[in-house]
């Protein structure tokens, strides 16, 4: 038994220390030439182009349940015309950010790991590393800059769908006349909830790929290891996603109210 | 002022006939309790062929990923092209990379990219060439192992074979001055095999490649030991049986467990009594 621990503690900080340098490595490498451009034009479409409509429907159609579950609450305090209010508020500093991030998650971070995961178990990192190409730069580095990039704005476009979903819903089933709720969504912003909802994307999106990408680099086993791979990059970053979102709200509050 | 003299000194040992390219000097590596490779010595010299056969888990690979920095040693001193590798970071690695051309098990090629961008890759990322001359260089290295018709393609749409010869393509596309054949043939039908053979020993014969042939494929082992490529009076490219002098340049490494039982030529193995070795010729 406690073999058994002492190899979980050992292998847990292993991995904690192999991340840390394969994200030192990723930090330096983006200040240092050569940058591959190509890389990274390609991946903002992949990941900020290909993303899109998977983001947007999450979007879209949590703006309009938190609308319709919100309208029932408020009907008890009648208060049902501000339902904008709460709408924007949560889109936009929670729900947005958090739901961009999972489903970055989901659809980014399994993608990134088992790719790179079938380049490790058929030995294509070595051919790169045989040619003469550093792996960190050329295949970490410009997924990096496309999450961190990408996450913010594929958030902002999440929550403006949100929102929009939730006017639907305001007007044409609650009855919440279009100007009302227009105003009450602006009325309840604050510039320090927009930095909110604007710096939790970049930390989520250097997680879920760094996360991604040290997974699918140390994947073996074949291609069960490949699979296996894809479910702890998913697993890993919806939990760090979740967990990053406390702690970032935690400073945030400190700092910005 | 004395690295560059030392390499210069290098440069002039290494331009000599019958300067030693690679140097393995007691190398050893373990995995946790597995010794893989115990007090490995060898000598590669310059356009000769080293053929290191063995049982599967002997260390054949790992002697190749040894070689160009992909693995590291525990104990040893390895020497490639006048540079001891097994204290060079992997960033110094790249520069020795540079004239170290590798062939991995299943060829290894990048399945996002066609063939004429897989053949160039190091041409494309990793040099200033100008693209029309990256280009010509490809047409030309596919027209050498005869692909030139696929150079669009995916890998997912060749064959076994052509793969393989596709791998050979992208690491001799930068014209290294040795290769590594990491079991070229493994996995290959006798006729596509051969033809895998046949472009190992034109590349040994006709571009003066050194090259370290790691197999467990007696028939290809034998077939590039013993035979020679020479261009007829046409031009034309002919394999025919191997001079006794140039037999002699190919020479057999068998590995067990991690060291070398047998060391010689192809006739000095055939020769052999040793009963592992009889028992793997069998």
């Amino acid at each position: 038994m406690f073999r058994l621990i002492e190899d979980w503690l050992k292998g847990t900080a292993l991995q904690a220390q192999e991340y840390v340098r394969l994200t030192a490595a990723a930090i330096r490498c983006t200040f240092t030439p050569p940058l591959y451009r190509h890389d990274i034009v390609e991946q903002l479409d992949e990941i900020g182009v290909g993303s899109l409509t998977v983001v947007l429907l999450s979007g879209l159609f949590t703006g309009a349940a938190l609308a319709l579950q919100s309208g029932l609450t408020l009907d008890q305090f009648g208060a049902r015309p501000v339902v904008g209010r709460l709408v924007s508020a949560t889109m936009i500093k929670e729900l947005g950010p958090v739901l961009t991030a999972l489903m970055l998650t989901g659809r980014v971070g399994s993608g990134i790991a088992a790719e790179l995961g079938s380049m490790v178990v058929t030995d294509q990192i070595n051919a790169l590393r045989a040619l003469g190409t550093d792996p960190v730069r050329k295949l970490v580095v410009p997924r990096v800059l496309a999450g961190i990039f990408m996450a913010p704005i594929l958030t902002i476009m999440s929550d403006f769908v949100g929102i929009f979903g939730a006017w639907v819903v305001a007007r044409f089933t609650l009855q919440v006349n279009s100007g009302v709720y227009w105003s009450s969504v602006t009325k309840a912003l604050y510039t320090q909830d927009v930095w909110m909802g604007l710096i939790k994307p970049f930390v989520f999106g250097f997680l879920i790929v760094t996360i991604a990408c040290h997974v699918g680099l140390r994947t073996t086993g074949g291609t069960a290891g490949v699979g296996k791979s894809t479910t702890v990059a998913v697993v890993a970053g919806s939990v760090a996603v979740i967990a990053a979102d406390f702690f970032v709200t935690q400073l945030l509050v400190s700092l910005l109210y | 002022m004395v690295q560059d003299s030392d390499t210069q000194t290098a440069k002039r040992i290494l331009s000599e006939v019958g300067a030693p390219v690679i140097m393995f000097d007691r190398v050893q590596l373990a995995f946790d309790d597995r010794v893989v490779l115990r007090d490995l010595s060898f000598t590669l010299i310059k356009g000769h062929t080293k053929i290191i056969l063995g049982a599967s888990g002997s260390g054949k690979s790992v002697t190749l990923k040894i070689l160009t920095g992909l693995l590291k040693a525990d104990a040893g001193v390895v020497w490639v092209n006048g540079q001891r590798v097994d204290r060079l970071s992997e960033r110094e690695m790249m520069s020795v990379r540079a004239d170290l051309g590798m062939i991995f098990q299943e060829g290894a090629l990048f399945d996002s990219l066609t063939v004429r961008e897989n053949v160039g890759y190091k041409l494309y990322e990793e040099t200033d060439m100008p693209l029309e001359d990256v280009d010509r260089r490809v047409e030309e290295v596919l027209g050498f192992i005869g692909l030139t018709e696929h150079i669009d393609k995916m890998p997912s749409e060749l064959s076994g074979g052509q793969r393989r010869r596709v791998a050979i393509a992208r690491a001799m596309a930068f014209k290294p001055s040795i290769l590594l054949y990491d079991e070229a043939t493994t996995g290959l039908d006798p006729i596509t095999a051969t033809t895998v053979d046949e472009e190992i020993i034109k590349l040994r014969d006709l571009e003066g490649v050194s090259s370290i042939v790691v197999t467990h494929q007696l028939r290809d082992a034998f077939y590039i030991a013993t035979h020679m490529a020479e261009r007829g009076t046409h031009g034309e490219v002919r394999i025919v049986p191997a001079s006794p002098e140039k037999a002699e340049e190919a020479e057999f490494i068998m590995l067990k467990d991690g060291v070398i039982c047998f060391e010689g030529t192809a006739e000095d193995l055939r020769r052999s009594t040793d009963p592992y070795l009889k028992t793997f010729l069998s």
